[in-house]
This record gives structure tokens, C-alpha cells and sequence, in this order.
């Protein structure tokens, strides 16, 4: 088990170190950095001193150097809309609302799923079977943000009000772009748990399960449902990467004061600081909730800990 | 009947997906305006069955008064062309490296799949906003943008396929026959890698376009005044009241031209992939 964490961890150093290289070249594709790092007002001159200021005029493995070693410190620069450092910025942002928001939406997707998987799985190729695969596809073909445009339509608009279109700050605000990121991951959900069930109530166990009278109740809850969660674990974590691209435009559609919503309006405003920060902490993130994800598994299961 | 039904609702999908690539292809001869026209006199004028609509725009105008429906039909072409020519370009770069990693292997294959983990770790928006940001929005840089960050996928199938593959009887036949490695690669091992990657690759024609949509309702897809459904909803959301049918009709052409995708995307896995159980 431990060396099992320590590749773990080290691979998601590694991969850690690997997004913060890429987010130091995305600034340099276009050749001029300093562009990017002033505010677009700015005379040549102004531009050239900015330039000298960022240390742009360095060599580039230098400027590397100096944003690895500035990166880990937590140092994106300053942002250029709010004159303040970036990554507390984008941390406040974070938290609560892009936190609240996601974690929301996992706890629906998850609580929803397991009942509604368990039913499509117990009735097997019967109407309610089809009836949840005929909703999983249509959930998954839909863009989130229209699904949150007529959620709007109906709650807040055709029924005078009911639920708030957007805004933050009461569990109301929080229903309908909770419901809206959650739609995606709880029908992919519905499926995993649905095709895991059938598979593990083919096996042996869960026969003598039965066989010494256990209700089918507690059959499926206590020994399937357990042994079908390790990959329904694993892709509840990969999922959160849909999450997370989610948010930038949910938090948009319902102005919900997150991460998401200030890395979209950073880019008109050509806040790069804020972009780099945004996407270093997205990234981290989703390596995070995997390495812990990996790491859960591997505890609970430990044929797991061999990948 | 199972079965039956199933062919049948891939033949809908089917028909879905040509008659959207027909009426694209058609837009000029059949949109009744031209999408970008503004007309302010009959701007907001609703769909054609309700008080106020009229013949002339079957679903209405927009905010400038521009054809809805006009606006549509040009927007299919956007949807389409992202959608097909992104995953191209994902599948071709993603393959090519698939086979060379799983077919040499070393050093080359994990360095590789090391940037392919670089490379999951950025959630596909980010990284595209990021991008764009500094590239700027065009059809171009947005399909390059959206191939580029969809490789991964291609590549682990690719290499995973080519793994098992390269010690196999006629892939050893070929070699001592004298062929090759990028013959044996070629004709031996793609077309044994194609199935599997066709049916990841119509899934990721439906996401791609979501992902374009999704780019344009933040204005960094297709710019303006060229009309692409993302951004007919981004336009429409701020009108949800007075203007419903601007934030709808978009939305259920993006919903059914996805699900249409979606369904061939289905059929195609129980049909290429036995292993996979039939009925999920």
C-alpha cells in the first residue's frame, strides 16, 4: 500500500508540474507575452517597460525557471483588473460558491442515481428500464446551459417566480444550477450503476446471498450495491472533469459568483494573471480529487492498487 | 424486436445526422432571409402560430430582427463542420501516436502517455478558454483547439489495441514475409484499431459540437454576426421573457442533432464491440 501512494503521488507531481508548463507556453503562443499582461490601453512604451518590469526580456528558460519556482509559491503575478494578487482571487472564487455549487451537484448526482440505477437494474429490459435509458440519452445530448435556460424558463419565468433565475445566497439560488450540473453525471451514473448491479448479481455471493434467504432488498443494498461502487467511484472522479468545464458556463447562465464565471469574464477583460491561476487550480483540483479517488479505491479494493 | 428496434432507432439517427448535413448544405436556397440581415422594424416578432407572428419568419426574429430559422440553418453548418473536422483532427494526431507508442514501445510510449496525463488533467473548456484567449475566436483556431485537446482518448485505444496486436500470428507473418514496420502498421494493425476508435469517435462528434456550442454561448466560438447555435442562445438568454423562442429552438437543434449522433454512436458500439453487453 505504501508504495503504491508513493507512485501515486509522485505521478501526480509529476503531472502537476506538466499543467503548469503548459500554462506558461498557452501565454507564449502568440510569441508576445507582455501583450497579454498589461492592460490593453497601454502606449509601446509602456509596453516595453512592463516588458522589462515582468522580465520578459529574459531568456525564455529563465522566465521558465522563474515561474516554476514562482508557481509553488502561489505567485501568478497580479491581476489586472483588480490590481491585487491573482490566486487569492481565484481562491475566493472558489470558495464557497464554485465548492457549493459542485458539491451539490455530486451529492445529487450520486443520490439520485443509486435508486434510479437499482430500479433499471431490477427491471431489467422492463418499461421503467427503457423509460431511464430513453432519460439518460436525452440528458447526455443536451447542452448543460440550455438545460439551465429552461429550467429558468419554467421555474422563474412561466411559473411567476418560484425558484430565483440567478444570483446567490440562500439554498433557493442554489436548486436550479445545482440540478442543471448535476443532469449529465447523474445519467451517466443511472447507466454505471445500472450495467455494475447486472454484472454483480450474476456472481456467486450474491447467490448464496439469496439462497440462505436474504430479501432482495438487502441482497442488492448490502452485497451488490458495495462490490458494483468501485467503478462507479472511479468515474464519479473522472466525471468531475465534466464538472469543472460545467461550471464555466452554468455559473454564467445563473451569474453564480464562482471560479468558473470570473475565468470567462477574465478573458475579455484579458486578465491573464487570473486565466493562468484559474486553470493551475481547475488542474490541480481534478489531479486531487483523483489521486484521492485512486487512493479510496485502492483502500477498498486491493486488486486496485496494481494500475 | 429488441434488435429490430434498434436498427430502427439508428436509422433515425442516421436520418437525423444527413438531413441536417442536407439542409446545410441547402441553407442558401432555403432559408426564407438572409441570417445576418438585421431588420429592426420586426425585430422580436414571435413564431408564425402566435399573436403577432407571421409567414415571413416561421419561428420568429431575433433582438436585430434577424430569421430565426435562417440563422438556424446557416448555424448546422458551424455545428457540423466543428464536429467532424475536430475529431479528424483529434483522431488522426491521436492514432498516429497510439500505433507508434503501442507498436515500439520504450522509452517513446511513456513519454506519450505521460503528456497524455498532462493533458486530462485540464478539464476540455479551460483549456480551450485559455488557448483562445490568447489565440483569439475564429472557426479555425476553435476546431484546432477542440482536435488538439481530444487526442488522448484515440492515442490509449490506439496503443492499447496495437499492444495486443503486434504479437499476433499474422502481424509475426507479416514481419517474417519482410514487411515493414510502417507497412505491417498500415495494413496489419489500423484496420484492426479502426472499430473501436469509430465508436469512440461518433461520441465525440456529439460532444465536440456541445463543446463548440458551449464556446460560442461564452463568446469564444465562432464570432459574431455569423450564426452558430451556441451563440443564438447566448443572445437569447437575456430575452428569456419577451423572447422565449430564442433561447428554445437553438437548444432542441443542438439536443436533437446530438442525440441523433448519440444513437448511431450506440448501434455502431453493440454492432463493432461484441464485447460490450447488449441492451446497456
Amino acid at each position: 500500500m505504501a508504495r503504491f501512494l508513493a507512485r501515486r503521488l509522485i505521478h501526480a507531481v509529476f503531472v502537476v508540474w506538466g499543467v503548469v508548463t503548459v500554462v506558461f507556453f498557452i501565454l507564449r503562443l502568440t510569441g508576445d507575452p507582455a501583450a497579454f499582461l498589461v492592460d490593453q490601453t497601454a502606449t509601446r512604451e509602456e509596453i516595453a517597460h512592463a516588458r522589462h518590469l515582468l522580465g520578459l526580456d529574459r531568456p525564455l528558460y529563465a522566465q521558465y525557471l522563474d515561474f516554476i519556482t514562482s508557481v509553488p509559491r502561489g505567485d501568478f503575478g497580479l491581476s489586472i483588473q483588480q490590481r491585487r494578487p491573482a490566486l487569492p482571487i481565484v481562491l475566493e472564487h472558489l470558495w464557497p460558491a464554485t465548492a457549493e455549487l459542485a458539491l451539490a451537484a455530486i451529492v445529487l448526482a450520486t443520490v439520485l442515481a443509486i435508486p434510479l440505477g437499482v430500479v433499471a437494474a431490477t427491471h431489467r429490459n422492463g418499461a421503467l428500464d427503457h423509460l431511464s435509458r430513453l432519460g439518460s440519452l436525452f440528458l447526455q445530448s443536451m447542452p448543460s446551459f440550455w438545460l439551465g435556460l429552461m429550467l429558468i424558463l419554467v421555474f422563474a419565468v412561466a411559473l411567476g417566480g418560484l425558484l430565483p433565475a440567478f444570483g446567490s445566497g440562500s439554498l433557493r439560488h442554489l436548486i436550479l444550477p445545482a440540478l442543471t450540473l448535476a443532469a449529465a453525471p447523474l445519467a451517466q451514473n443511472v447507466r454505471l450503476i445500472r450495467s455494475g448491479l447486472l454484472e454483480v448479481l450474476q456472481q456467486d455471493y450474491v447467490r448464496t446471498a439469496r439462497a440462505k434467504g436474504l430479501a432482495e432488498r438487502g441482497v442488492v443494498y448490502r452485497h451488490a450495491l458495495r462490490n458494483a461502487a468501485g467503478p462507479f467511484l472511479t468515474v464519479t472522479g473522472l466525471s468531475l472533469g465534466f464538472m469543472l468545464s460545467g461550471t464555466l458556463v452554468i455559473e454564467t447562465v445563473f451569474s453564480w459568483p464562482g471560479l468558473g464565471r470570473l475565468m470567462v469574464q477574465a478573458v475579455p477583460g484579458r486578465d491573464f494573471p487570473v486565466i493562468q491561476a484559474a486553470v493551475v487550480v481547475f488542474a490541480v483540483l481534478f489531479v486531487a480529487v483523483n489521486l484521492i479517488v485512486d487512493v479510496v479505491h485502492g483502500l477498498v479494493d486491493p486488486r486496485a492498487r496494481v494500475a | 424486436m429488441i434488435r429490430l428496434g434498434r436498427h430502427g432507432v439508428a436509422l433515425a439517427g442516421v436520418l437525423v445526422i444527413v438531413g441536417s448535413a442536407v439542409l446545410a448544405a441547402l441553407a442558401p436556397a432555403l432559408a426564407p432571409a438572409d441570417p445576418i440581415r438585421n431588420d429592426l422594424l420586426s425585430r422580436l416578432t414571435p413564431p408564425m402560430w402566435m399573436d403577432g407572428g407571421s409567414g415571413r419568419h416561421p419561428l420568429g426574429t431575433d433582438t436585430l430582427g434577424r430569421d430565426v430559422v435562417s440563422r438556424l440553418l446557416y448555424g448546422a453548418r458551424v455545428s457540423l463542420l466543428v464536429g467532424f473536422a475536430a475529431v479528424l483532427v483529434a483522431g488522426a494526431v491521436g492514432v498516429a501516436l497510439g500505433l507508434v507508442a503501442g507498436y515500439y514501445g520504450g522509452r517513446l510510449d511513456d513519454l506519450l502517455m505521460r503528456v497524455g496525463d498532462v493533458q486530462l488533467a485540464f478539464p476540455v473548456l479551460v483549456l480551450a478558454i485559455a488557448v483562445l484567449s490568447v489565440l483569439g475566436a475564429s472557426l479555425g483556431n476553435v476546431i484546432v483547439v477542440l482536435g488538439v485537446t481530444g487526442w488522448v482518448t484515440y492515442a490509449r485505444i490506439a496503443r492499447a489495441e496495437t499492444l495486443s496486436l503486434r504479437q499476433r500470428d499474422f502481424v509475426e507473418g507479416a514481419r517474417a514475409l519482410g514487411a515493414r514496420d510502417g507497412a505491417i502498421l498500415w495494413r496489419h494493425i489500423l484496420p484492426n484499431v479502426l472499430p473501436p476508435i469509430t465508436v469512440v469517435a461518433t461520441f465525440s462528434v456529439a460532444r465536440t459540437i456541445i463543446a463548440e456550442a458551449s464556446l460560442s454561448f461564452l463568446g469564444l466560438g465562432i464570432p459574431p454576426p455569423a450564426p452558430s447555435w451556441g451563440a443564438m442562445l447566448d443572445e437569447g438568454r437575456n430575452y428569456l421573457t419577451t423572447g422565449w423562442w430564442l433561447a428554445l429552438f437553438p437548444g432542441l437543434a443542438i439536443l436533437l442533432l446530438v442525440l441523433g449522433i448519440n444513437l448511431v454512436g450506440d448501434w455502431l458500439r453493440d454492432a463493432l464491440d461484441p464485447r460490450v453487453e447488449r441492451g446497456m
